[in-house]
């Protein structure tokens, strides 16, 4: 008998690293088929385009860092940095745009600090927020929807606005989200009258988007990737704030709670975005507090302040003060007072 | 019914059971040879009170126990003492240690058996006696004394008295197959238990999986002890854990489960209290349970204490080729076995033998994703994704800030890690670690108070000889002058001669009270300073060695136990404070001496 010496527990259970990184990209697919479908494949070039940078630069900074490059590519989660921040970049982006934000995704916020683990920004974030401060032009067109626009472009068309982007020409079209801030002198009601993207719920598209990705969520949520704190403090703080301000729908009005959850990428956010456990807070309770606040800067960005949508903001503004949120939510051990006395 | 409390945490893997449950408990026999660790549990090590060659009976004693926090080990059948030396034991530490092997004859002829009697069993002294003279030891997988456990100390009532029926970790169903075959031995146990400490109220915790043993226990219990039934979750067994399901209270960090009225013992533990009490058999033997895939018949073994891990294992049909990995205890919490020939001790509730495909070889950790499963999981309800992250940097004051000594050491954390970190492994080295730091800073500390005590004695000894020396002086001088005015008022015309004489005289005097003194010396009539200075300096040497076995013994012992620990270190300090005392006297009998020489 040649025994192994390992030391306890020696049963572990199912879950592993990779197969949560792939439950994660599995479960972007009901939003990324409704983003497709809407908008064309776009999204999917993106995807497969900023996959192929994220991982070159990944094993570029692993094999520099002397690290094992295929054992730690095997944790997917290049794969899912990439799919994460190519969802959130406009469709038909150009390949340079899609190479610079997985440079910052991959080398400036995540192997810089140390990799996978360490780095304190969520790095699709970080990677989309220095895209829209640096091309704020690139990043602010977003394609015209189905139904909207006289005909979508197809995968050979998405090819050519990414390799070739001179020679494309899609129709854009302002988001709902920009509509709602460029009009606060007309009322919701005239507003929704006026311009054919606003939809039933939220914008005409992006409606369904929001429920692929909570699909996605709520599956991820049963496959117990995550618990429920985060996404469910976000989006239950972003629509209390916007029926407090919702104002009657008014001309002041920021728009309804329905449409601040079904608009933008407050679904995807939430799911995909502040779940990020590398970057959150991380007791249970912390994690309601760090939600809640997402859900509370988003809807002060988006309504005040000057860009499209606030997810990436918020999300990277409370990654900064999540060890604040670990450090005063520390949960009281077995054994000791309540209070945090021994 | 009785509500159940909830604890936090807690995992679910699979339960593994139905293997070992198929048949009853079968009795493993008498193994050639037989290995008898002489410390099998927590404290101080059993003193062998047998020879080697020297032939014992079966229940006889082998091993007597050395202080309060130890207990006796016993010969589990008749044969010869063939050696008294170190062998491979199961200890986490995989460190050999003292045995007694006894060559078994095969006869299993027995000394009588003395039951307590009657009349005595009303006594606390006498059964506490008893249960330690047995050498009971906690059968739940500690091995803490159960007497110690029974004396819960001055001012402390005992309210709920708690037999844990839970075993919680999966494949273990030693204390199942006993509570479904010896409920009433069960039962009679608790009764002595319940006797010793006249709780309030008496509860068996077994966990819902269980329904034969619950069944069984339910049928025997007395009126006054309630069968408590809760959902099955790791781990509810830890004494901590079954505390908070059954009373919703908490036992305080750093205390124990008396501090808050309750006392828990195992199943186990109570069948072997009343065998030695009612039946006179100490502690030779426990059922094991056998397991794994690698085994080709398992089931639950009444084995023999000291019976080697392997011979017990060829028993069951264990297949060397498929076994990856022998574990003592359950898949949660067991240890590695280095080398079957380890024998089967008092705490063996299980061996486990898995094949690779039963529980694969970890592969590498992966980096920790924060995803905070380990915290969910955490039945102490630490932050082990922080705990892992200070015990990597070796932040000793954030581990201990975020209670790394409240880790019951479950294996919840590890066991949900999705990227595979051996979580436990690193609380252990950080707690190792902190805890020799603290010694060492104990240590270091001594050496301060030592040294800074030495120091203010020398300052005051210096001051002493002054003030003598200063005295003497003035004692001179006034004799001198005393003589000088005896010396002027004798001769009034020999003014000059006696002013003369009274200055001469103190000088001259000195002068010849030291010859005399030096002479006195030489001739031996001063022997008597010289033999003190002997005595003192063999004192010095005797109580320097008495303080360095002390200090060995208190390195030594790494057992956890905080109350030997205490004891051990306050015996090294009494010895500390005797050396300095003779050191003291033997350094001012010295300068006497050299002073007066
Ligand atoms: S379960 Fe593992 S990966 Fe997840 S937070 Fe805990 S230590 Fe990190
Ligand atoms: S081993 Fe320690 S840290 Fe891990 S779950 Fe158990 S008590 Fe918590």
């Amino acid at each position: 008998m040649s025994l192994l010496r390992i030391t306890s527990p020696h049963a572990h259970g199912p879950l592993s690293t990779t197969r949560v990184m792939q439950t994660v990209l599995l479960a972007t697919l009901p939003g990324v088929a409704a983003l497709a479908w809407f908008f064309g494949p776009g999204v999917l070039v993106n995807i497969a385009v900023t996959s192929f940078f994220a991982i070159a630069f990944e094993a570029a900074a692993l094999k520099l860092r002397g690290r094992p490059v295929l054992r730690t590519l095997d944790d997917h989660s290049a794969v899912v940095t990439a799919t994460l921040l190519a969802i959130a970049l406009p469709p038909y982006s150009p390949w340079w745009l899609l190479a610079v934000g997985a440079a910052a995704a991959i080398l400036l916020a995540k192997q810089l600090y140390g990799g996978l683990g360490y780095n304190p920004f969520n790095p699709a974030m970080v990677g989309y927020v220095v895209l829209l401060i640096s091309f704020p032009v690139q990043m602010t067109t977003w394609a015209a929807p189905r139904g909207l626009t006289a005909e979508l472009p197809g995968l050979l068309d998405a090819l050519r606005a990414c390799f070739d982007p001179a020679s494309f020409d899609g129709a854009t079209m302002a988001t709902p989200l920009d509509l709602l801030r460029q009009n606060s002198d007309q009322s919701l009601a005239a507003l929704y009258e006026a311009t054919p993207q606003l939809g039933a719920w939220g914008g005409v598209g992006w409606q369904w988007v929001s429920l692929g990705f909570l699909a996605g969520g709520l599956w991820m949520l049963y496959r117990g990737i995550f618990t429920w704190h985060a996404p469910v403090a976000m989006l239950a703080a972003l629509a209390a704030m916007a029926a407090l301000f919702y104002d009657g729908g008014g001309p002041g009005s920021g728009g309804s709670p329905l449409f601040h959850l079904l608009s933008g990428a407050t679904m995807f956010g939430a799911f995909f975005i502040v779940t990020d456990p590398v970057t959150s807070a991380v007791s249970t309770r912390g994690r309601l507090v760090y939600g809640a606040l997402i859900g509370v800067l988003i809807y002060l960005i988006r309504t005040r302040g000057n860009y499209p949508d606030a997810v990436a903001f918020a999300v990277l503004i409370m990654n900064f003060a999540a060890p604040f949120i670990d450090y005063y939510t520390q949960p009281r051990s077995y054994g000791h007072a309540r209070g945090g006395r021994p | 019914m009785r509500r159940v409390h909830a604890f936090h945490g807690g995992v679910h893997p699979p339960e593994n059971k139905a293997q070992s449950l198929a048949a009853p408990i079968q009795p493993a026999g008498i193994p050639p040879q037989l290995v008898l660790p002489l410390a099998q549990h927590i404290g101080a090590p059993a003193q062998p009170v047998v020879r080697v060659g020297q032939a014992v009976r079966g229940g006889e004693l082998l091993a007597e126990a050395d202080g309060f926090v130890s207990v006796p080990v016993h010969a589990p059948t008749s044969g010869t003492v063939s050696a008294i030396e170190e062998r491979p034991v199961p200890h986490p530490s995989g460190l050999p240690a003292p045995c007694i092997v006894i060559d078994t004859d095969g006869a299993d002829a027995w000394a009588p058996l003395a039951p307590l009697p009657e009349a005595e069993r009303a006594d606390p002294t006498k059964l506490r006696e008893r249960i330690q003279g047995a050498g009971i030891a906690g059968m739940g997988g500690a091995g803490f004394p159960t007497a110690v456990k029974l004396s819960p100390g001055p001012g402390k009532t005992i309210e709920t008295l708690i037999i844990n029926g839970t075993e919680c970790e999966p494949y273990i169903t030693a204390d199942d197959t006993l509570m479904r075959e010896r409920a009433g031995d069960i039962v009679a146990g608790t009764r002595i238990l319940a006797d010793l400490l006249a709780p309030r109220e008496i509860l068996i915790g077994i966990e819902d999986n269980k329904p034969e043993a619950i069944a069984a226990v339910r049928a025997a219990a007395d009126s006054d002890m309630e069968v408590v039934v809760f959902p099955t979750k790791y781990p509810s067994g830890g004494e901590k854990q079954l505390i908070e399901i059954l009373l919703g209270k908490q036992v305080p960090s750093g205390g124990i489960p008396a501090d808050i009225g309750v006392v828990c013992q195992n199943v186990g533990t109570a069948v072997a209290v009343h065998e030695a009490v009612a039946l006179g058999r100490p502690l030779v033997s426990r059922v094991t349970t056998v397991t794994g895939e690698a085994v080709a018949h398992p089931g639950n073994y009444e084995v023999l204490l000291g019976t080697p891990m392997g011979w017990l294992l060829e028993r069951a049909g264990v297949d060397s080729e498929r076994a990856r990995r022998l574990v003592m205890g359950g898949p949660m919490m067991g240890f590695s076995i280095p080398e079957p020939a380890c024998p089967v001790v008092k705490t063996t509730n299980c061996l486990l033998v898995p094949t690779e495909a039963e529980l694969p070889t970890p592969p590498p950790a992966q980096a920790c994703i924060r995803c905070g499963l380990c915290a969910e999981a955490c039945p102490a309800t630490l932050l082990p994704q922080q705990l892992y992250w200070f015990a990597q940097g070796k932040e000793y004051d954030k581990l201990e800030g975020h209670n790394l000594f409240d880790c019951i050491e479950c294996g919840a954390c590890s066991y949900v890690c999705p990227s595979h970190i051996p979580l436990v492994q690193y609380y252990r080295a950080s707690k190792a670690d902190i805890l020799a730091r603290r010694r060492e800073s104990e240590k270091a500390d001594h050496a301060r108070e030592r040294f800074e005590a030495r120091q203010a004695r020398m300052e005051r000894l210096a001051a002493e000889r002054e003030a003598k020396r200063a005295e003497r002086k003035r004692a001179a001088e006034a004799k001198a002058k005393a003589k000088a005015e005896a010396a002027a008022s004798e001769g009034a015309g020999g003014t000059d001669d006696a002013q003369a004489a009274a200055t001469a005289d103190p000088i001259q005097a000195a002068i010849e009270r030291a010859k005399a003194r030096k002479a006195a010396l030489a001739a031996g009539t001063a022997g008597e300073p010289a033999d003190r200075l002997a005595t003192l300096s063999a004192n010095v040497d005797t109580i320097a060695k008495r303080l360095a076995a002390a200090r060995e013994k208190l390195d030594a012992y790494d057992g956890g136990e905080a109350s030997v620990a205490e004891a051990l270190k306050r015996g090294v300090e009494k010895t500390e404070e005797k050396l300095a005392r003779a050191e003291a006297e033997l350094r001012e009998a010295r300068e006497g001496a050299s002073e007066e020489a």
